[in-house]
C-alpha cells in the first residue's frame, strides 16, 4: 500500500484504487465514508477520552495534587471507567421538557463538532475534505454548535439552563467575529482559504513569525476568542457552576450529558488545531532559516508527530488558562470583545494588509 | 405559590419582564442549605429574599434542657468554622456569671486557639471565595494551609473542627508538648505562604473587576443592618469585639483593627487577608509567653448559674458572635440566645447585590463567609 509516515497521500491513493478495482465507484464511495466515519469516531473517542484525563492531570498539578491514581496505571483508565459509568446511568429528561429538542440537542453540538473536523490537516495527505474555503467552512461549521446550546437551554425547562444558554449564545456569536477576523488576518497573509495551502506556504517558516507583530496579535486574539468559543475558562459562563449549577446541561444525565462533555473537548482541539493549523505552521516542522543540520534533524520527525506536539501544546495552555483564571462576568465578557478584541481586530487587519502589500513577509 | 405572587405584583405593577429562580436550597455556591428567591430581569438582579430555617436545629430550645457544660458542645455545631470562638462566648458567660477567675494560662491558650481558628476559617473563606469566581485552583492552596492548623487541633485537643475544647473555669486538655513548637513551625511557613494568595487571586485582573466598586454597602446600612466583622469593617464600621470589648488575652497583645471604608466585595476581601496577618501577629505575641500554671480552675460537679441575665460577646471569624443567658438558678439555663453574624449579615444581602448580575451576587454572598448553621442554629 506503501505506507510512508511523512507522506500519506500516496497510501490513500494507493487505498482508493485498491477499491475501486474490486468494487463499483459507488461501493467505493460508501466504503471510503463508512472508513473516514469510523476513524473518525474512533479518534473522537479516544482523544476525548485522552484530552479529559490530560485535563484532569494537568488541573491536578496546578493544584498541587496528584489527579486520578487508582485505576490503571497512574489512573490512565480513569477515564474509561467514567466514561462506562455514565453509559450505564439511566437518562432523566425533566417531566415538562421539550422532547424532541431535548434530546436533538446533543446531537447537534456533537455534529458540528463532526463536521468542524473535515478539514483539518492531520499530516500531508491526511486531510478529508480539502475545500478551497476550508477556513470560511470551520468557522461557519463550528457556529452550528451553539444552536445545540441554546435548545439544550431551552428545552430543558429550567431557568439556570436557559440563562446558560442565552449567556452562551451572546458569548459564541461575539467571539465568533474575533475568530473569523484574527483568520481573516492571517488569510491575507496566505493569500489563501484552502488548509493544505496555507500549511504548504509555512514550509519556511510559520506564519507566527513570517506575519511579524500582526500575526502574534492575531494569534494571540484567536487564543482568546477560540477560549472562549469552546464555552472554557476564564469565559465557561454558561456552565459557570458556582452561578448556575451547571449551566445548559444542567438538565442532562447520561450519555447525552457524555455528548457535551465530550463535545467541548473535541471543541478545545479543533481550536488547537486551527491554531496550529494556521499561525503554528500545520504538521510542518520546525524550520530555521539556513541552519541545514537544525532543519533535517527537525524533518526526520514525521508530520502527525509534529501536529499532535503543536495541538498539545496549544492545547495545555488553554487548560492553563482555566486553571488560573477567575471567571468573567457576562457584561466583562461582551465588554472585552466588542470593545477591545473587535478593534484592535479591525486595526489588526490593516496592519497586515500593509505588511502584506510592502511584501515585508517575503 | 402566594409568595411568588406577592413578590412579583409587589408595588401595584406586574412585572411580566422579571422572574423569579429559587436559589437553593440545593444551589454549589450557597454553601449549604440556604435558599435565596432572586428575582431577576434577565441577568439582573432586582430583589433577594433569603429563605432561612431549612437546617434549623433547634440549638437554643435544645439547650434548655442541658447543663452548662453540655451547652458547649452544640456551640460549635452553629458555626462549625469559628467552633471554638462559640465555646469560648458560652465559656466566658458563664465564668462571669459565676465570677470564676480563670488562670492566665487558660487567656493565653484561648486566645492562641482563637487566632488559629480565625485563620483556619479565613483560609477556607479564600479558597471558597476563588471557586466561587470561577478560580478552582485557590481551594487547594487554601486547604493546603489549612490542614496544619487542624493537625495541630488534632494534637492538642483530639478534634479537627468541632474542638470542645473550652470548659467553664478553663480547657478540657493542657496543651500537647509539641504545641508550641508546631504553631511555630506553621507561623513561619504560613508568612511564607501568605503572598502565594495575593498572587493567585488579589493582583489578578478578573478578580479586581469582579471585586471592585461591586456589592456597595455603606456605613450606615452597615450599622442599620448590624454587619459585623470583616464584612461590617469592609464599610468602616469599627465592630471589632476583640478591641471595644476585650477577653481572654487581648488586653495583653497589640494589634490593630483593620478598617476600611470603601465598602465594597474587594475591601471585604482585602480586610480578611489582612486579619490573617493580624492573627499571625497575635499568635506570635503569644506563643513563647504562654505563663505556666493551671489549665483550668476546680469547678463544682454541677454549674449552677445565680439566676439572673448574663450577655457575652466575642469576635468569632464571622463578627460578632453573642450568648445570652437567662438562669432561674437551675443547672439548666431557662433561655438561650445565640446572636450569630452570619444570620444578620445574610439580610444586608439584598442591599449589596440588588442592582448587581447574578454572577456578582455569588462574588457578595462569598465575601460575606456565610455559614448556613450558623444562620438557622
Amino acid at each position: 500500500m506503501g505506507f510512508n509516515i511523512y507522506d500519506f497521500s500516496g497510501m490513500t491513493h494507493n487505498m482508493h484504487l485498491w477499491f475501486m478495482e474490486r468494487m463499483s465507484p459507488t461501493a467505493t464511495t460508501i466504503v471510503e465514508w463508512t472508513v473516514i466515519g469510523v476513524s473518525y469516531m474512533l479518534f473522537v473517542a479516544l482523544f476525548g477520552l485522552f484530552l479529559v484525563y490530560a485535563e484532569r492531570k494537568v488541573c491536578a498539578a496546578f493544584q498541587q495534587r496528584l489527579g486520578p491514581m487508582r485505576v490503571g496505571f497512574w489512573g490512565v483508565l480513569q477515564t474509561i471507567a467514567d466514561f462506562i459509568k455514565l453509559l450505564m446511568k439511566e437518562l432523566i429528561m425533566p417531566k415538562s421538557a421539550d422532547k424532541f429538542l431535548y434530546n436533538l440537542a446533543p446531537f447537534i453540538v456533537m455534529i458540528a463538532t463532526f463536521l468542524a473536523m473535515a478539514v483539518l490537516p492531520f499530516a500531508k495527505g491526511l486531510q478529508t475534505l480539502d475545500f478551497d474555503i476550508g477556513i470560511f467552512y470551520v468557522t461557519a461549521v463550528s457556529s452550528v454548535g451553539v444552536i445545540g446550546i441554546l435548545l439544550a437551554g431551552w428545552s430543558s425547562n429550567n431557568k439556570y439552563s436557559l440563562i446558560g444558554a442565552m449567556r452562551s449564545g451572546a458569548q459564541i456569536l461575539s467571539y465568533e467575529l474575533s475568530v473569523s477576523l484574527s483568520l481573516v488576518t492571517i488569510i491575507i497573509l496566505a493569500g489563501s482559504m484552502q488548509l493544505s495551502v496555507i500549511v504548504e506556504s509555512q514550509r519556511d517558516s510559520w506564519f507566527l513569525f513570517k506575519g511579524h507583530i500582526p500575526s502574534l496579535i492575531a494569534f494571540v486574539i484567536f487564543l482568546i476568542a477560540g477560549t472562549a468559543e469552546t464555552n472554557r475558562g476564564p469565559f465557561d459562563l454558561a456552565e459557570a457552576e458556582s452561578e448556575l449549577t451547571a449551566g445548559f446541561h444542567t438538565e442532562y444525565s447520561g450519555i447525552k450529558f457524555a455528548f457535551f462533555f465530550l463535545a467541548e473537548y473535541i471543541n478545545m482541539f479543533i481550536v488547537a488545531a486551527m491554531a496550529t493549523t494556521v499561525f503554528l505552521g500545520g504538521w510542518m516542522p520546525l524550520h530555521f532559516g539556513s541552519i541545514e543540520s537544525f532543519n533535517h534533524v527537525m524533518d526526520f520527525i514525521p508530520p502527525l508527530v509534529w501536529f499532535f506536539m503543536k495541538v498539545c501544546g496549544v492545547i495545555f495552555l488553554i487548560m492553563w488558562f482555566k486553571w488560573t483564571f477567575p471567571r468573567l462576568r457576562v457584561d466583562q465578557i461582551l465588554t472585552l470583545e466588542w470593545k477591545y478584541l473587535l478593534p484592535i481586530n479591525l486595526v489588526n487587519i490593516l496592519l497586515m494588509c500593509l505588511v502584506v502589500l510592502t511584501k515585508f513577509h517575503l | 405559590m402566594s409568595e411568588t405572587k406577592e413578590i412579583i405584583i409587589s408595588s401595584d405593577k406586574i412585572h411580566t419582564d422579571q422572574y423569579l429562580v429559587n436559589m437553593g436550597p440545593q444551589h454549589p455556591s450557597t454553601h449549604g442549605v440556604l435558599r435565596l428567591l432572586v428575582r431577576l430581569e434577565g441577568e439582573i438582579v432586582h430583589h433577594i429574599q433569603p429563605h432561612v430555617g431549612y437546617i434549623h436545629s433547634g440549638i437554643e430550645k435544645m439547650c434548655e434542657s442541658l447543663s452548662y457544660p453540655q451547652v458547649i458542645h452544640l456551640t460549635d455545631r452553629m458555626d462549625y468554622l469559628s467552633a471554638h470562638m462559640n465555646n469560648e462566648a458560652v465559656c466566658l458567660c458563664v465564668e462571669n456569671a459565676l465570677q470564676v477567675e480563670v488562670p492566665d494560662r487558660v487567656k493565653y491558650i484561648r486566645t492562641i486557639m482563637d487566632e488559629l481558628t480565625r485563620l483556619a476559617s479565613h483560609q477556607l473563606w479564600w479558597c471558597v471565595m476563588g471557586m466561587d469566581l470561577g478560580a478552582l485552583t485557590t481551594f487547594f492552596y487554601g486547604l493546603r494551609d489549612r490542614e496544619h492548623i487542624l493537625d495541630i487541633f488534632e494534637e492538642t485537643c483530639g478534634a479537627r473542627m468541632t474542638l470542645n475544647y473550652s470548659v467553664p473555669g478553663g480547657v478540657m486538655f493542657d496543651i500537647h508538648a509539641n504545641f508550641q513548637k508546631r504553631v511555630k513551625a506553621f507561623i513561619t511557613e504560613f508568612r511564607k505562604k501568605l503572598p502565594e494568595y495575593d498572587q493567585l487571586l488579589t493582583g489578578n485582573v478578573i478578580f479586581q473587576e469582579r471585586t471592585n466598586d461591586i456589592g456597595y454597602l455603606s456605613l450606615e446600612d452597615a450599622i442599620a443592618w448590624g454587619v459585623t466583622g470583616p464584612s461590617g469593617r469592609g464599610s468602616g464600621f469599627s465592630c471589632d469585639v476583640r478591641k471595644h470589648n476585650p477577653y481572654s488575652a487581648y488586653p495583653l497583645v497589640q494589634f490593630e483593627e483593620k478598617l476600611d471604608t470603601r465598602g465594597d466585595s474587594f475591601a471585604r476581601y482585602r480586610l480578611r487577608i489582612e486579619e490573617m496577618y493580624e492573627s499571625l501577629h497575635i499568635i506570635e505575641q503569644l506563643i513563647d509567653n504562654i505563663p505556666e500554671g493551671d489549665y483550668a480552675v476546680k469547678m463544682k460537679g454541677v454549674v449552677k448559674l445565680p439566676e439572673g441575665e448574663f450577655y457575652q460577646r466575642v469576635e468569632s471569624a464571622r463578627g460578632e458572635f453573642g450568648v445570652y443567658i437567662v438562669s432561674d438558678g437551675k443547672k439548666n439555663p431557662y433561655r438561650v440566645k445565640f446572636r450569630s453574624p452570619g444570620f444578620s449579615n445574610l439580610f444586608a444581602l439584598n442591599k449589596m447585590a440588588a442592582g448587581h448580575k447574578i454572577a456578582d451576587l455569588v462574588a457578595i454572598m462569598s465575601t460575606l463567609d456565610l455559614v448556613i448553621p450558623d444562620i438557622d442554629r
